[in-house]
């Protein structure tokens, strides 16, 4: 595994495969697909006329969407809060930012040769960070809509509201994640073992595997240097 | 700029998320303003509408369907019938055409929800509760009516005075159209001036008695006597 090649040509050799998620991030990452999987299937029932009108059973319903958003926050905290952290916070620091790689990639749209991207596409630290923001939102939203008493009846129709918009645009959001990870089954074989081969790597994420193969160590560790 | 800071580049993640708190904190505190006023420019939109997409939309106005069972077995209009029962003096059991058979009336009146949802200017058609039960006969002693649902799994109730009031419908027609089976055709109880759980879908039974029972929504916490905008902690516009 260790890559051995010298920097200056980073392509010519070094493992065939790459490790591009540890277990922590794919445990947190599937259980959080399921929680939202199960949440947005509830949400329709409780919303879609025909739909609550074919299952009925609110009473059920409502209790499962409860307990699946309240369960929405604590894969995150496990993966993030336990001794098995270190890919997932050097993750984080990716995502949260936009640098040199991706103002390079934009500015090469519609140009013939796109700029090389580092591990996360400018579009995943985006849709990355709208989960990040609308999984507190719609806790905070849903837990005023179910524990309106203590709050004045306007904070319950707004929270109602901004619950309702947000869900559809998050309906939205991982309608096209889900379909541009089945457009690109590599992608999805990354999360599912972690693994991604060479040459996806070199022509997707080309700045990554440049930036692996030039590491001294394993691979693996998520070192924010870039030595380019 | 600092070089570091500049390879780090811009912590775009932080302030999106920062962004939607902050706009789903203002949300929850003056949402509600933003929702009436999306709700009237979105009314004539949704009445033209004949894909009912628009009733997809968040505050859009449009009746949700909310039942606390799966819905009951769908009854046709020919196998039909509704019991007057309990302390009358001609138990009935009254089919369709004898629904028909009594004066019709038809309003025009909104559909509120406890939960905040309205649905403006629904037309109501139905009997008045109050000729079903005058045509039944109540007997001395009776003081409220309770309402069954014909899975028997519901139950709504009023007092006898808030029965009688011109605006509380046995219901076979809404929407220009016969009740239909998801908002509890055959027949529903249509009790204007109340909160929607009142107005008890899947209508199987009125039952005179003389107290008024504790019903479905009675035990769970909410207020029997349920106006629009005086119960249950709102402060909705009357019907």
């Amino acid at each position: 595994m260790a890559a051995t090649t010298s920097p200056s040509d980073p392509a010519a050799a070094g493992p065939a495969h790459l490790v591009r998620f540890d277990l922590a991030e794919r445990a947190l990452h599937w259980a959080t697909a399921v929680l939202f999987l199960v949440l947005l299937a509830t949400a329709a029932v409780l919303y879609v006329a025909p739909l609550s009108a074919m299952v009925g059973r609110r009473t059920i319903v409502r209790l499962v969407h409860l307990w699946a958003g309240l369960a929405l926050p604590l894969p995150y905290l496990l993966a993030r809060l336990g001794p098995w952290s270190s890919a997932l916070r050097a993750d984080v620091a990716r995502l949260g930012r936009l640098d040199r790689a991706d103002r390079a990639w934009v500015r090469s749209l519609g140009r013939g040769r796109r700029a090389p991207l580092g591990k996360f596409h400018p579009l995943q630290k985006l849709n990355a960070a709208f989960t990040a923001g609308a999984i507190p939102v719609m806790l905070g939203t849903g837990s005023v809509m179910y524990w309106f008493e203590p709050f004045p009846l306007a904070w319950r129709t707004g929270a109602t509201f901004v619950h309702d918009w947000l869900a559809l645009a998050l309906f939205a959001v991982i309608v096209v994640h889900v379909a541009k990870a089945f457009g690109d089954t590599d992608a999805l074989a990354g999360m599912w073992h972690g693994r991604v081969s060479r040459p996806w790597a070199r022509s997707h994420h080309a700045a990554w595997d440049a930036e692996l193969q030039a590491l001294p160590t394993r691979p693996t560790s998520g070192s924010q240097d870039r030595s380019a | 700029m600092e070089p570091v800071a500049e390879s780090l580049g811009t912590p775009v993640g932080r302030r999106i998320v920062l962004g939607m708190l902050g706009l789903g904190g203002a949300g929850i505190l003056w949402g509600s303003k933003l929702a009436e006023r999306f709700n009237r420019l979105l009314a004539p939109v949704a009445a033209m509408d004949q894909t009912g997409l628009t009733s997809l939309l968040p505050a859009s106005g449009g009746f949700r369907i909310y039942s606390v069972v799966g819905l009951p077995d769908a009854r046709g209009e020919a196998d039909y019938r509704l019991k007057v029962s309990g302390l009358v003096e001609r138990p009935l059991e009254l089919s369709m055409a004898d629904l028909r058979a009594l004066p019709a009336t038809r309003l025009v009146k909104d559909f509120q929800c406890v939960t905040g949802w309205r649905v403006p200017e629904v037309p109501w058609v139905g009997a008045r509760l109050a000729d079903v039960l005058d045509a039944a006969g109540v007997v001395a002693g009776a003081g409220a009516v309770t309402f069954h649902s014909f899975d028997d799994f519901y139950t709504e109730s009023l007092s006898l005075d808030q029965a009688r009031r011109s605006d509380v419908l046995v219901a076979y027609g809404m929407q220009d159209g016969p009740v239909s089976h998801p908002h509890g055709g055959p027949v529903r109880l249509y009790v204007a001036p109340m909160y929607g759980y009142k107005s008890c879908k899947w209508l199987g039974e009125i039952e005179v008695t003389a107290v008024q029972a504790e019903a479905y929504w009675e035990r769970r916490g909410y207020d029997a006597d349920a106006w629009i905008g005086r119960s249950n902690g709102r402060d909705d516009q009357p019907v």
